[in-house]
């Protein structure tokens, strides 16, 4: 690492790599544990050379038996480690969803307290990179729901970087939802700043007409969708959650109460999405604020679709400005 | 042969050679997951009679300097373990818990090979390690706060090096397997034992424990209680090979021990200890034993077992067959049996008054320890549920009782 240099010009996928790696210097307690995850540095190289540096018992790839990575993540985390669990893909994470469900989310509750868990669950999620089934869905709905896990999201570089060393210092379990697609974005990251909280929303583009709420890999087509939109005179608003659960409602309600109008852009299915929650929350929150009804923009109530169908499925520019004017038409 | 298999590693001592020729399990049928008279590891017979024979040569080493006063103590942990057991399905029964998994018939199994623990070892069970938490020093009154529904555990697991029972069949396997990687990694000498059933033996996370307990030479003893039924489920619903066979084909020995005898449990259990501590990785031991009661009070056994099966093992009821041996060897006097039966009536009395003397836990406590680092729902939902609390003390000259909230 070059020393003297805090801020790096990084991929997305890199600046996790950079964290990781700082993690495993800072701390001879954490671990990074996957499949694949040692001399091929993992299938999208995001662990490229740490077991070189750190060795196979820092760095361990594992039996391909997710339930297994996580559960044996557990055992060690009781044992005073802190384990950084890598599944390969977001389809691949079910056979482990018990051991997260009811295991990792509960010990802490289940111990009154006298045990931690700090195991990082990281999942490359999303589509968008014409994968085959099972390569390319957004479950994190089906985590937020479950108390005891923290569910965050980084869509750049520098919250990649940052929010991966929150969430290995964190004493909670975090599964951290890696946005696949933006892995070879770069942006800035400086190593020697100092983050804000992890679950703090961010306005990465100020507007006064409506607020696009997005995570993830949607934060940057919502940007996008602000600029277009921008080119036809409208000023749109562009917050970044960072963080499915816990969620920022103060910041959404902030932003609509200036904007008076929402939209919410995910990947996920629509139905009983996060979106339905953040409806309904600012919904109770900001009803006399509203101008419009919250809408949703995200995936099917559907199977992940093949890949040459998946640009009809996931979330687009047009999509999403059909639901911006659809709001603003109130 | 005794041991099923060798570490594919090199062990500073062979297990396969060492168990050459000692016979356990090679009658076993082939095909039938519960064989009629298993051939089993046995140190104690029914009748109480020390037995050496080929198959327990390996182990009869373990428990060389086992005392009359050892076998007084394994006796009497038994049999306040049995007292604490009637105790809590009384207690279920007038309505105190809401539910009990009694150990009756696995004393053996259980005080065996939790005798054979150290202190830093640590513990994985599932819910009805009743006799290991005995062992362990974890006050039993403490195993009861999850069945009464006070909370989900009860005890500081870092306390007594006993984890929390474990729901869910069979996550707990893995549990050990990760901590005694952990273990390994630390350089230390302790062991881990998990504690699991033969249901639990056709779960995924077992099967997986047994992979990466062998992939990485893990110091885990994988304890299996072969209690013959996984609720109405046979063992041969479960498996066509006998249970300690499936340590062969991970690359680690298996052993079938007879589950009724407390001296072959703890010398068995040692053993396998011993290969954890010595780095030659994890060791599956079958206690081939029987579930004397229901599985749980919200069970009927009568439903799907004959009486006749349970007569056939009440026989070889594991309290019963040391003390017929602690009597023949002159080991006690009638003294010792009446102490022990004062001892075990107290302990009773205590278990009882401490359940009905346990408070109902604080209504807030639904909201503590979710996260350790807090969580802004939990803080909002916790608000909320207060000030809907609070409502019913300025509603409660309205007709409101204070007590009907929170429907």
């Amino acid at each position: 690492m070059a020393d003297n240099v805090t801020t790096k010009n990084l991929a997305l996928a890199k600046a996790i790599n950079e964290s990781l790696r700082r993690a495993l210097e800072t701390d001879p307690k954490v671990l990074v544990m996957g499949e694949d995850v040692g001399k091929l540095g993992g299938v999208f190289r995001v662990t490229d050379g740490l077991q070189k540096d750190f060795g196979e018992s820092r760095v361990i790839d594992t039996p391909l038996a997710e339930s297994g990575i996580v559960g044996t993540a557990i055992g060690m985390a009781l044992r005073g480690y802190r384990p950084v669990v890598e599944i390969q893909f977001d389809g691949f994470v079910f056979p482990a969803y018990d051991q997260i469900v009811t295991q990792l989310a509960k010990m802490h509750a289940r111990s009154l307290g006298k045990v931690k868990m700090p195991v990082v669950v990281r999942i490359p999620y999303g589509g968008g990179i014409g994968a085959v089934e099972h390569h390319s869905e957004s479950p994190e709905a089906l985590f937020a729901h479950v108390s005891g896990l923290k569910i965050v999201s980084p869509s750049n570089a520098s919250d990649a970087y940052w929010m991966m060393q929150q969430a290995i210092q964190s004493d909670d379990p975090v599964i951290f939802f890696e946005p696949k697609r933006r892995y070879w974005d770069k942006g800035e990251v400086n190593t020697e700043a100092i983050p804000g909280p992890l679950h703090k929303a961010q306005v990465v583009r100020e507007g006064t007409d409506l607020t696009l709420v997005a995570y993830g890999p949607m934060v940057k087509l919502c940007q996008e969708v602000a600029a277009a939109a921008a080119e036809e005179g409208k000023n749109l608003e562009v917050l970044d959650l960072r963080s499915v659960s816990p969620m920022d409602f103060d910041s959404i309600q902030t932003s609509v109460e200036k904007t008076r109008r929402l939209v919410v852009v995910h990947e996920a299915p629509v139905f009983f999405g996060s979106g339905a929650e953040i409806a309904a929350r600012i919904t109770e929150r900001c009803f006399y604020h509203l101008e419009a009804p919250v809408l949703r923009v995200g995936g099917y109530h559907a199977p992940y679709p093949p890949a040459r169908l998946e640009e009809e499925y996931l979330p687009g520019l047009d999509r999403v400005l059909d639901a911006v004017d659809r709001a603003l038409a109130y | 042969m005794t041991v099923e298999s060798t570490a594919a590693r090199k062990p500073r001592r062979s297990a396969g050679s060492k168990a050459g020729g000692t016979g356990t399990g090679r009658t076993t049928r082939a095909g039938a997951g519960k064989s009629a008279e298993p051939e089993l590891v046995q140190l104690l017979t029914p009748e109480g009679k020390r037995v050496k024979n080929a198959k327990n040569a390996e182990f009869v080493q373990y428990v060389a300097g086992v005392t009359p006063e050892d076998l007084r103590g394994l006796y009497r942990d038994m049999v306040l373990t049995r007292r604490f057991d009637a105790e809590a399905t009384s207690l279920q029964r007038q309505g105190e818990l809401g539910l009990w998994a009694s150990l009756l018939g696995q004393e053996a199994a259980q005080i065996g090979s939790g005798r054979a623990l150290r202190d830093d070892d640590y513990v994985f069970p599932t819910y009805r390690e009743h006799g290991v938490a005995w062992c362990r020093g974890v006050d039993p009154t403490n195993l009861l706060g999850m069945f009464r529904g006070v909370n989900n555990g009860g005890w500081d697991p870092n306390g007594n090096n006993f984890h929390l029972y474990t729901i869910v069949i069979g996550s707990q396997t893995l549990h050990a397997t990760g901590y005694a990687m952990g273990v390994a990694m630390d350089g230390a000498d302790s062991a881990v034992i998990a504690y699991f059933g033969d249901g639990a033996s056709s779960q995924g996370d077992v099967a997986e424990s047994f992979t990466f307990s062998a992939v990485y030479n893990a110091p885990v003893v994988f304890f299996c209680q072969n209690n013959q039924w996984a609720i109405s489920e046979p063992t041969e619903k479960q498996t066509r090979v006998p249970l300690y066979q499936r340590a062969q084909g991970y690359g680690f020995p298996g052993v079938r021990v007879d589950g009724n005898d407390v001296l072959a449990c703890l010398a068995v259990t040692r053993w396998a200890l011993e290969r954890a501590r010595n780095g030659e990785g994890p060791t599956l031991v079958e206690a081939y034993t029987y579930r004397m009661g229901a599985h749980t009070t919200s069970d009927d056994p009568t439903k799907y077992r004959a009486d006749e099966e349970r007569e056939s093992w009440e026989a070889k009821d594991p309290i019963l067959r040391l003390r017929r041996h602690l009597e023949a060897s002159n080991h006690t006097d009638e003294g010792f049996f009446a102490e022990l039966e004062a001892e075990s009536e107290a302990l009773g009395r205590r278990v009882r008054e401490a359940v009905r003397a346990m408070p109902d836990p604080d209504h807030f406590a639904i909201f503590e320890n979710v996260y350790a680092d807090g969580h802004a729902l939990v803080d909002e939902e916790r608000a909320q549920f207060a000030a809907y609390q609070e409502s019913f003390a300025t509603e409660s000259d309205s007709g409101f009782a204070a007590g009907t909230g929170g429907n």
